[in-house]
């Protein structure tokens, strides 16, 4: 649908639409219009990327309206023999700094006005391969009493490559900043080079190891809606439900690395050891503990079985009572109430202003949740209320995963109660055929927030572009304002409050 | 206390008491077991979404395959995944399954190098890279250390720096980005060293393997110690692998 200022298109999640009907705008207007849009606090981006098209370059964006249900997707076409330059939107609409800078990397188009135009990952294929990874420009300031930390990309444990470079006066930290991309593997590339579906979904469960699930669902999603597809309700529960208990799952044992950082062994521990029950019964139901192999397009090997649902009612069951006793007393420790107490405390202001999704949304009080904007065929019939918590240091991040998983369960509970699954989910496609010219987008909300995919299909139906936003592409810069005024050795309890994704950024 | 050794008591005993005895249950992945059963043989090679299987006699290799299960829902009468999961090595050609064929996976203890055993036998303190991984092996190489796994019991720990380190492991198909952090690591770590591979990424590359954002050169010039298949492999993969290396 196209919108009454004939501007932009306006679409649903999982829900394609024909390219051709995209408005192409002028710079100017295009511009105008996202800020326009991504001025009122309802509306943020959910992605903006640029692909080749013809002689230039296609630029989409996607803003999500959080109290409609609408995506609002714009277009904008930069020829290649036209200076390659756009007035950059970061100053009015900080959120986009990310957008732009990738776009940058990858096309080599300024965006003049931009206050921070660095590299995002390295992407094999970006347009200046001169720059190298050890040459990430950070920023640094001139001064006799301050002192640089820089750690990394090897970390001091069994955890993903990322580097981070704090300036801090004696023990304080006045600025950090985060270079990532050593994970660079050509996720997106890969994908559109695989030709099968089966081979591309296994690219989708490889975005983030700990988002297979998410991820995953996103890619189902986007494929079914360009290959018209229409997958029952019953198949999106039980991919509901394993989405779940994903997030049940790495809550859980974000939590149980928290416990470890404040040297509350019990914690560690217990916590550890509930998260061990939970993925093994994703085992149980899928043969990985991780979910790979568990969400394929158009159906599934592992239906959900009347068996299986009361295995999982029984695991959560266990799973509850003993994560309720156990946090009951943690919750409360004075040694962790104080270590985690407004530390690290970024503002609702701030979280607006870099488009936070997810988790890191909800810790500072706003209430964005795909599952509640955007919902999915079982979000629709089963609903799920949204946790959100006002204030914005570890303890909020460390009490929303507390408070999460009871919501996970409570809902995995209320839809196993109300549903059978007498008629098992049908087997997945192994081939499909998507409509020529198209652009769907999906949007999960996976255990760190929301997940995007996008993808535009060309005359016959190829693949043309594949579009993966992983949440942590906005979140990152949460982490690095945390660490302002703190001391360095806050980092790592602050780092862990957010468990970012390295390989889900770096594709 | 009370309260705590309450909270100890209800989540009773969870550590498992033999991992080198210890089951998986099924739909466990394991080892694949292929049958002598006549089938399209052309159909049953293009099904596999990573070049893992090769006609004529029909095999399998398992340095490239993922476990997704496919070759088996599509021709169930031919494959089956066993709940072994004892299928780390230390010789690439142990991990290609044959059909009619049903052994267990070993390493070849000719291979090894005796002092490797006398001096990592009774403690290995290991340094893992993640080198464009996504996070599943590390996921798992993580859990090897937790209260369930306890690898800690056997003297294996990971450590946080290659100097004290006696090994590196490696996830992740190997990323250009990260392949100068890697070969650094591996310089930094005091003789004798193991080198290991986890996961089907780092072996093979796995689904990323003909992608233009790797540099895999190191492999050419290091002697690979150990091989641990899966994607990502169950910890009780990695620790008896780590078991059958040093003991
Ligand atoms: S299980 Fe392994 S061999 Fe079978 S199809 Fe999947 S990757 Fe190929």
């Amino acid at each position: 649908m196209v919108s009454e200022n004939k501007k932009y298109c306006i679409i649903q999640n999982c829900k394609s639409i024909e390219t051709d009907l995209i408005p192409v705008l002028n710079y100017a207007d295009f511009s105008k219009e996202i800020i326009e849009l991504l001025t009122l606090n309802e509306n943020h981006c959910v992605t903006y990327f640029a692909f080749p098209q013809d002689d230039g370059l296609k630029f989409i964006a996607a803003i999500a309206n959080d109290s409609t249900q609408n995506i609002f997707i714009l277009s904008h076409f930069l020829p290649k023999n036209v200076e390659q330059e756009l007035a950059s939107l970061t100053p009015q609409i900080n959120a986009l700094h990310i957008f732009e800078r990738e776009i940058h990397e990858n096309f080599g188009v300024g965006f003049p006005g931009h206050p921070w135009l660095k590299p995002v990952r390295f992407a094999h294929n970006r347009a200046d391969t001169n720059l190298k990874i050890n040459d990430y420009p950070f920023y640094s300031i001139e001064s006799n009493e301050l002192h640089e930390v820089g750690v990394g990309p090897v970390h001091a444990g069994i955890i993903e490559p990322g580097h981070f470079r704090f300036i801090c006066n004696g023990e304080n930290v006045l600025h950090l900043e985060i270079q990532l991309g050593w994970q660079h593997r050509g996720v997106e590339q890969t994908l559109l080079d695989k030709q099968t579906l089966l081979q591309r979904n296994i690219v989708a469960e490889s975005v983030a190891g700990d988002t297979t699930v998410g991820h995953s669902l996103a890619f189902a999603g986007i494929m079914e809606s360009l290959a018209g597809i229409e997958t029952a309700t019953q198949l999106d529960i039980e991919r509901s439900i394993a989405l779940e208990l994903e997030r049940i799952a790495v809550h859980t044992a974000d939590i149980s690395a928290l416990c470890t950082d404040v040297a509350y062994n019990l914690g560690a521990s217990i916590f550890g050891i509930l998260r061990t029950a939970i993925i093994n019964q994703t085992q149980a139901w899928c043969g990985n503990r991780l979910g790979k192999g568990m969400i394929r397009t158009g159906g599934t090997h592992y239906p959900l079985t009347n068996q299986l649902k009361s295995q999982i009612l029984q695991t959560l069951d266990k799973y509850e009572k003993q994560f309720v006793e156990l946090a009951h007393l943690t919750y409360r420790l004075p040694s962790v109430e104080n270590r985690f107490d407004d530390i690290g405390t970024v503002t609702e202001q701030q979280m607006r202003k870099i488009g936070a999704v997810g988790m890191v949304a909800r810790m500072a009080n706003i209430p964005r949740d795909v599952r509640k904007s955007h919902p999915s065929k079982a979000f629709v019939k089963h609903p799920y209320t949204p946790i959100v918590l006002p204030k914005g240091d570890v303890f909020s991040r460390f009490l929303l995963r507390r408070k999460e998983i009871k919501q996970s369960i409570f809902w995995i509970r209320e839809v196993l109660k109300n549903e059978e699954f007498v008629h098992p989910s049908p087997k997945p496609v192994s081939d499909i055929a998507l409509k020529p010219g198209r652009l769907a987008v999906s949007l999960v909300e996976g255990w760190r927030g929301e997940i995007c995919h996008t993808a535009v299909t060309g005359k016959n139906g190829e693949l043309v572009y594949y579009k993966i936003k992983d949440p942590s592409f906005h979140n990152w810069k949460a982490l690095e304002l945390s660490l302002r005024n703190l001391e360095i050795s806050d980092f790592p309890i602050n780092n862990k409050s957010y468990n970012l994704s390295y390989c889900g950024f770096d594709l | 206390m009370l309260q705590e050794i309450k909270i100890i008591k209800h989540n009773g005993k969870q550590f498992i008491t033999d991992p080198t005895k210890a089951e998986v249950p099924a739909p466990f992945r394991g080892r694949t077991e292929i049958s002598s059963l006549k089938v399209d043989e052309n159909a049953l090679v293009s099904c596999c979404p990573l070049n893992a299987i090769s006609a004529n006699p029909v095999r399998i290799n398992l340095a490239k395959c993922n476990f997704c299960g496919e070759c088996a829902f599509r021709f169930p009468e031919k494959i089956t995944f066993t709940n072994d999961h004892k299928i780390s090595t230390n010789k690439l050609e142990n991990l290609i399954i044959s059909e009619g064929e049903k052994k267990n996976i070993e390493l070849d203890q000719t291979l090894i190098d005796p002092k490797i055993k006398t001096v990592f036998g009774k403690s290995l303190k290991l340094r893992q890279v993640s080198a464009g991984g996504d996070n599943s092996c590390e996921f798992e190489l993580n859990a090897c250390g937790n209260a369930n796994f306890d690898m800690g019991r056997y003297g294996i720990e990971f450590v946080a720096s290659p100097r004290y380190a006696d090994g590196v492991v490696v996830t992740g198909p190997i990323s250009e980005n990260m392949a100068e952090a890697l070969k650094t690591t591996w310089e930094a770590i005091p003789s004798p060293k193991l080198f290991i591979l986890c996961g089907v990424d780092a072996i093979s590359g796995g689904i990323f393997a003909d992608s233009a954002a790797l540099e895999r050169s190191i492999l050419k010039d290091v002697k690979i110690d150990l091989y641990i298949p899966g994607n990502p492999p169950h910890p009780l993969t990695i620790i008896n692998g780590l078991l059958k290396l040093t003991r």
